[in-house]
C-alpha cells in the first residue's frame, strides 16, 4: 500500500507528461493547449496532495532495477519537507503559467510535469541509482524547457550550455556509483560513510561535484545566468524552487558522507560561503531583474551548502524552504513584468512596482524578505545557519554575503518602486489565474521564516529533520542582523541608482568566458585536430598499406633477381598477390571472394594434413 | 527451432527472388510479414529458454573431416542479440514501406533477408567455422547492400572498402580459429569444448598471437580505433536501412565475438592482455567522440558515435579481466553493462540512422548547416530524433543509461583511471548531440530546410518500436538483465579461471 503511493506520485504527473511533452506544441488560445494547461494543473494539485500524505504517512518501496542499485525509495523528514515544497511551488507555477505560457502548451506543461516527476523521485531515492535517473532527467527537461522558444540560436544554445556544465558535475555522481559498488558493493546513499578508505573519498567528491554544478555554486555558476533566456515561470521552478534547489538537497542529505571523510565538509562549507558573498556581488552589480534574481538565486543556495558543510541541518533545510518560495516569487512577478512591459532591464522598470498592487506587493514583500529584513522568512533562517558556523572567518564571509544580499535586494527594491521617468505607464495587470499564485507564495515568503523560530516552528523541523541538538540563533544575533539587514537595504533602496556596477561582476566573473577558453575551445581544437588526423593519418596508413605490400612485392622480385628459380617464382607468386590484392579496385568482387574460398579450401587441406 | 529461425528467413529470400511478377507493395509487405514471423520466433526463443547453459542446442556434423560440426545454441549472452536481429530487420522492412521506397525492391528485401539468416546464424553458432562462414557471408551482403543501394558518387568505392577491410579482419580471425584448433586436443573447431577445456594455457607466447589474430579480426569488425576507418564512408553511402542493420547489428558480430571467444577460449591471456584491451577502450571511446564533435555531416557524425559506444564496451570487457580489483560481482556487473549496452546501441543507432536517411530522402543532404529550425515544418521528425539523441547521450529512462552506468560502476573498481577518463565520453557525446539537434533542428532555417516535411507513417513507425524498447530496457531493464546476468557471471567466471 505504502509503495502504491510513493510509484503514484512519481509517475502521476511522469505518465502525463511524457505524453503531453511528445503531443507537440500548437499554437495557442484554446484546444490541444487550453487542454494540456488544465491537464497539468489538476495533475500538479493532485501530485501536492499525494505529497502531503507521504509526508505524513512516510511510505518506503524498492524495485528491482540494476545489480546492487535497486531503484528505493523513501520518504523520511527532509523528503518530506523537500516534496510538499517543491510539490505546492509547482502547482502554483503551473497555474500562473496557465496565464503566461501562449505557444507550445502541450510541450511546455508535459516538460514542467516531468520535471516535477524528476525532482520527487530525487528527493525520495535513496539508492544512486535512483538518484542519478532523477537527477539526469531534471538536467534534460531543464535543458527542454531552456530551449523552449528554440526559433532563435539563443535559448537552444543556452539550454546546451546548462546541460553540459551541470552534466560535469554529473560525471561525479557516475564516479560515486562506481566508488560505492567497488568498496561496499551496494549502491545505497546511507552505505557510503561506511566506504572503505579511498573509495569514500572518491564518493564524497563525487556527490560534492554533482551537487554543486545543480546548485550553480563557484566554479559552475555561470549556467544558471544563461538559462534565464528560458520562460519565466521555467525559472521559477527550475531555477529558484527546485532544480538548483536539488544540489542543495542532496549535500544536505549526504551530510554523514562529507563529515566523514574530513575534508569534504570544510569544501561544501568554503564553497557555499565563497558562492554566497561572490555571486551576492555578482547579483548587485546586474542590470537586468531576472539576471540579479538569478545570481542571487546562486548566492543564496551557497548558504544552502554552506549549512550542510558546518552540519546546520535543520537551518539548511528551512532556508532551502524558504527561498524557494522567495524567489519563485520574485521570478513570476519578473514575468508578469516582461510579458507585460516587454523588458526586464531595472532602468526601464522603474516604478513597475508601484503600478499593479497584486504584483507590487508581493514584489515587495519577496523582496525584502531575500533582503533578511524581519520578520520575514529569510532573515530567521539564515540566522540559523550562522548559528552552526563556528570558524570566525567563515562566520565573516556568511556575514558579508547576508549584507550583499540586503544590498542587491534593495537595489531591485528601489529601483522598482521610482516614480517612472517618463509618463505614467502603468502596466496592465495580469489575469487572475497569475494573481493568486503571487499571494500565495508571498505570504510564504513572509512567514516561512517560522520553521526557523524555536517557538514557532523551529523545533518542529528540527524533530522532524531529527536534527534536535542543533544550535539555534541567540536573540542578539538576531537583533544585530536585523538591524544590519534594515541599514543596508534602507541604503540601498535610497541609493539604487547609484550603486557600482563593475563590469567583472556584472559579467558573472567572466566565469563562461573562462570555461570557453579552459574547455571548450581547447577540446573543439582536439576534436578539429583529431579529425584531420583521422583522416589524414589513421585513414590514409590503411591505404599505404595496402600499396607498401604491391611495392614490397616488386621489390622482392627485383632483389631476388638473380636468384634460382624457385626463388623467383616465389617472388613472382607474391607479386601476383599483391597485384591481385588491388585488382578488386576495379570492383571485381567475386575474384576476391574466390581467393577467400581458395584461401578456406587450402587451410581446410592445411587441417587435414595436420591431424 | 533454432535452425528454423535461422534459416527462415533465407527461404522467403530464394522464393522472393524466384517470384518474378509480385508488385513491389506485395514483395515489402511478404518482407514485413516474414520479419514479424522472424521476431516472434526469436521471442519464442527466448520465453522457451529455460535460463540454465545453453538451450535449443543442435549439433550435426558437418565437416568431421575437418572437426567442423553444425552446432547451434542460445544462452543469456546470444538470445538478446537474436531478439534485436529480428526487430531491426522488422523495423527495416517497416521503413521500406514509405513512399520512397528502395529501387529494385525485390532484389532489396531478399538481401536483407539472407542477410537476417547470416546475422542470426553467426548469433547462434557454436562452432567457430559456422561462426566464420556467417561473418564473412554478412560482409558481403552489407557489401551488395551498399554497393547496389548506397548513394553518393563513392558509393561503390566505400563498399569496396568496407568488403577488403572487414575481410582482412574476417582472414585474420581465420588465422586465431585455426591456431586455436591446432592447438587444441583432439582438434576441434566447437566452441563448447574449447570452452571447457581451453587450449594454449599458460603458453604465453602461443596464446598471445592466437588472441591478438582473433583480436585484430574481431576488432575490426566492432570497429576500435585504429580499425574504425571503413566505418565512416561505409555509413555515409549506405542506404538507411543497410546502415541501420550495419550499425545495429553487424557491428555486434564484433563485440559478441569478444564475450563468446576471446574471453572463454583464451582466459590466460585475456587476463595478461586485460589492460591492453582497457586501453583500446578508452582511446575508442574519446577518439569516437572528439572526432564525430568535430564532423558537419549528421549521418558521419552518428557513425563515429558507434566507435565511442563500441569503446565502452571494450572498456568492460577489459576491467573484468583484470583481476586485481574488484570481486566478481563488480565485474559481473561490468560485463552485464557490456552486452547490455550491445543491445541498446543497436535499438538507439538504428533508430537514428532510420531518421538520418529522412534529411536525405528529401533533401539529398547531411551538411548539418543546410538545416537548421527543421523543428517547426517536421515536429516529429524532430521529437523523435531529439529523443534517440537523449537516448544515445546516455540519459537515464533509457537503454543506455543502463548499460552505461552498469559499464562504468563495474569497470572502475578493477581500472579506476582508464573509467574516469571514459566517463568524459559521455561528456563530449552530450556536447556533440546538443549541437547537433541545435544545427539541423532548432534556431531559424536553413537552406536546405524547406523541402523536408514530416515524417511518414512508415518512417514514424519503423523508429517508434526501437525508441520504446529503449525505453523499456531504461526503465524496467530487469526483463533484459535476468537473462544477461547468470551469462554475465559465466563469462566472467570462466574468464577467471
Amino acid at each position: 500500500m505504502s509503495g502504491t503511493l510513493l510509484w503514484t506520485l512519481v509517475l502521476l504527473p511522469a505518465v502525463p507528461g511524457g505524453v503531453l511533452a511528445l503531443a507537440g506544441g500548437d499554437r495557442g488560445g484554446r484546444g490541444p493547449g487550453r487542454t494540456a494547461a488544465v491537464v497539468a494543473v489538476a495533475v500538479a494539485a493532485a501530485t501536492a496532495v499525494l505529497a502531503l500524505l507521504a509526508a505524513v504517512h512516510r511510505p518506503r518501496t524498492t524495485a528491482d532495477f540494476l545489480p546492487g542499485g535497486p531503484l528505493a525509495l523513501a520518504v523520511d523528514g527532509l523528503s518530506a519537507v523537500v516534496i510538499v515544497t517543491v510539490s505546492a511551488v509547482g502547482l502554483l507555477v503551473l497555474l500562473f503559467a496557465t496565464a503566461d505560457i501562449g505557444a507550445g502548451r502541450p510541450r511546455f506543461f508535459g516538460l514542467m510535469l516531468l520535471f516535477l516527476a524528476a525532482v520527487l523521485l530525487t528527493a525520495t531515492a535513496t539508492t544512486l541509482t535512483g538518484l542519478l535517473l532523477a537527477w539526469e532527467v531534471m538536467g534534460a527537461t531543464s535543458y527542454g524547457l531552456i530551449a523552449f522558444h528554440w526559433r532563435t540560436d539563443g535559448p537552444p544554445a543556452a539550454g546546451t550550455v546548462a546541460f553540459l556544465t551541470t552534466r560535469t558535475g554529473d560525471i561525479g555522481l557516475y564516479l560515486a556509483a562506481g566508488a560505492a559498488l567497488a568498496g561496499g558493493g551496494t549502491l545505497a546513499l546511507d552505505a557510503l560513510p561506511a566506504l572503505d578508505g579511498g573509495w569514500r573519498d572518491l564518493a564524497a567528491a563525487g556527490v560534492l561535484a554533482a551537487a554543486l554544478g545543480k546548485a550553480a555554486q563557484l566554479p559552475f555558476s555561470f549556467w544558471l545566468s544563461r538559462a534565464m533566456l528560458g520562460p519565466s515561470p521555467v525559472s521559477a521552478l527550475l531555477h529558484s524552487a527546485a532544480m538548483v534547489a536539488m544540489g542543495g538537497y542532496l549535500l544536505l542529505r549526504a551530510h554523514p558522507l562529507l563529515s566523514a571523510t574530513g575534508w569534504a565538509a570544510d569544501v561544501a562549507a568554503w564553497a557555499g560561503a565563497l558562492t554566497a558573498l561572490a555571486l551576492g556581488a555578482v547579483a548587485l552589480a546586474q542590470r537586468h531583474l531576472k539576471q540579479l534574481l538569478a545570481a542571487s538565486t546562486a548566492a543564496q543556495l551557497g548558504f544552502v551548502v554552506l549549512a550542510a558543510g558546518v552540519g546546520a541541518l535543520a537551518g539548511g533545510t528551512a532556508h532551502l524552504v524558504a527561498h524557494a518560495a522567495v524567489k519563485a516569487l520574485l521570478f513570476l512577478t519578473a514575468g508578469v513584468w516582461l510579458t507585460t512591459l516587454g523588458t526586464q532591464r531595472m532602468h526601464a522598470l522603474r516604478g513597475a512596482a508601484r503600478g499593479d498592487r497584486s504584483v507590487g506587493v508581493p514584489f515587495a514583500v519577496g523582496a525584502l524578505a531575500l533582503a533578511g529584513v524581519p520578520p520575514l522568512s529569510l532573515w530567521a533562517t539564515k540566522d540559523e545557519i550562522l548559528a552552526g558556523v563556528e570558524r570566525p572567518a567563515l562566520y565573516g564571509v556568511a556575514l558579508g554575503a547576508a549584507v550583499l544580499s540586503a544590498g542587491y535586494a534593495g537595489k531591485a527594491l528601489g529601483l522598482l518602486l521610482r516614480p517612472p521617468g517618463r509618463g505614467p505607464e502603468r502596466p496592465r495587470g495580469p489575469r487572475p489565474a497569475a494573481r493568486l499564485p503571487l499571494a500565495v507564495l508571498a505570504l510564504g515568503a513572509a512567514g516561512l521564516g517560522a520553521l526557523a523560530l524555536p517557538a514557532l516552528g523551529g523545533d518542529r523541523l528540527k524533530a522532524v529533520l531529527d536534527a534536535s541538538g542543533e544550535p539555534a540563533a541567540g536573540a542578539g544575533t538576531m537583533t544585530a542582523t536585523a538591524a544590519l539587514a534594515v541599514a543596508v537595504t534602507t541604503g540601498a533602496v535610497l541609493l539604487a541608482d547609484r550603486l557600482p556596477e563593475p563590469a567583472r561582476a556584472r559579467n558573472w566573473l567572466g566565469l563562461e568566458a573562462a570555461a570557453h577558453a579552459l574547455v571548450v575551445r581547447p577540446v573543439l581544437a582536439a576534436a578539429g585536430a583529431l579529425a584531420r588526423f583521422d583522416d589524414a593519418v589513421v585513414d590514409r596508413a590503411v591505404a599505404a598499406a595496402a600499396r607498401a605490400v604491391r611495392r614490397l612485392a616488386g621489390w622482392t622480385t627485383r632483389a631476388d633477381g638473380g636468384v634460382d628459380g624457385l626463388v623467383r617464382g616465389v617472388a613472382t607468386g607474391t607479386r601476383r598477390l599483391g597485384a591481385a590484392a588491388l585488382r578488386p579496385q576495379t570492383g571485381q568482387l567475386h575474384q576476391y571472394y574466390a581467393q577467400a574460398i581458395v584461401l578456406l579450401t587450402a587451410s581446410v587441406v592445411l587441417l587435414l594434413l595436420l591431424r | 527451432m533454432l535452425s528454423l529461425t535461422v534459416f527462415a528467413p533465407l527461404v522467403a529470400a530464394a522464393l522472393l527472388l524466384a517470384a518474378r511478377r509480385l508488385p513491389d507493395r506485395v514483395v515489402v509487405w511478404a518482407w514485413v510479414v516474414v520479419a514479424a514471423g522472424e521476431f516472434a520466433l526469436t521471442v519464442a526463443l527466448w520465453v522457451t529458454y529455460d535460463g540454465e547453459g545453453i538451450g535449443h542446442e543442435t549439433d550435426r556434423p558437418w565437416i568431421p573431416g575437418a572437426g567442423a560440426a553444425y552446432h547451434v545454441g542460445v544462452d543469456g549472452l546470444s538470445l538478446p542479440l537474436l531478439a534485436l536481429t529480428a526487430v531491426v530487420f522488422l523495423m527495416c522492412a517497416v521503413h521500406t514501406l514509405r513512399r520512397e521506397g528502395e529501387r529494385d525492391v525485390r532484389r532489396f528485401a531478399a538481401l536483407f533477408l539472407a542477410l537476417e539468416t547470416t546475422c542470426l546464424g553467426l548469433f547462434a553458432a557454436l562452432d567457430l567455422i559456422l561462426f566464420f562462414l556467417f561473418f564473412d557471408l554478412s560482409i558481403v551482403g552489407m557489401y551488395l547492400v551498399i554497393a547496389g543501394w548506397g548513394h553518393g558518387a563513392r558509393a561503390a568505392r566505400s563498399a569496396l572498402r568496407f568488403f577488403l577491410y572487414t575481410f582482412v579482419g574476417s582472414l585474420a580471425l581465420l588465422l586465431g580459429f585455426i591456431g586455436l584448433y591446432a592447438a587444441s586436443s583432439p582438434h576441434t573447431f566447437d566452441l563448447v569444448e574449447l570452452t571447457a577445456d581451453p587450449p594454449l594455457r599458460g603458453e604465453g607466447a602461443g596464446g598471445a598471437l592466437v588472441l591478438l589474430a582473433v583480436c585484430v579480426g574481431l576488432a575490426v569488425k566492432t570497429p576500435t580505433f585504429p580499425f574504425h576507418t571503413w566505418l565512416p564512408p561505409a555509413h555515409t553511402d549506405a542506404p538507411a536501412a543497410g546502415s541501420a542493420v550495419l550499425a545495429a547489428v553487424l557491428l555486434k558480430m564484433g563485440t559478441y565475438g569478444f564475450v563468446r571467444i576471446a574471453m572463454p577460449v583464451l582466459p590466460d591471456a585475456w587476463r595478461t592482455y586485460a589492460l591492453v584491451v582497457v586501453v583500446v577502450g578508452v582511446v575508442s571511446v574519446l577518439y569516437g567522440a572528439l572526432v564525430a564533435l568535430a564532423q558537419t555531416g549528421f549521418k558521419r557524425m552518428v557513425a563515429y558515435t558507434s566507435v565511442n559506444h563500441m569503446g565502452y564496451i571494450l572498456l568492460a570487457l577489459g576491467a573484468a579481466g583484470m583481476l586485481g580489483g574488484g570481486d566478481t560481482g563488480t565485474r559481473t556487473v561490468a560485463v552485464s553493462g557490456a552486452v547490455a549496452q550491445m543491445v541498446s546501441h543497436g535499438l538507439i543507432t538504428g533508430a537514428l540512422f532510420l531518421l538520418s536517411g529522412v534529411l536525405w530522402d528529401r533533401a539529398g543532404t547531411y551538411a548539418m548547416d543546410a538545416f537548421g529550425g527543421l523543428a517547426g515544418p517536421a515536429p516529429r521528425f524532430a521529437a523523435l530524433t531529439a529523443l534517440a539523441a537523449f537516448a544515445s547521450l546516455g540519459l537515464p529512462g533509457f537503454s543506455g543509461f543502463v548499460a552505461e552506468f552498469q559499464i562504468f560502476a563495474g569497470s572502475l573498481g578493477p581500472a579506476p583511471v582508464p573509467t574516469a577518463l571514459a566517463l568524459l565520453g559521455i561528456l563530449v557525446t552530450a556536447g556533440l548531440f546538443l549541437r547537433a539537434l541545435h544545427r539541423v533542428f532548432l534556431g531559424p532555417p536553413g537552406s536546405a530546410t524547406a523541402p523536408v516535411h514530416d515524417l511518414r507513417p512508415a518512417e514514424t513507425w519503423s523508429v517508434v518500436p526501437l525508441l520504446a524498447l529503449s525505453v523499456a530496457v531504461g526503465l524496467a531493464p530487469r526483463w533484459l538483465l535476468d537473462t544477461v546476468e547468470p551469462a554475465a557471471r559465466r563469462v566472467v567466471e570462466l574468464v577467471s579461471r
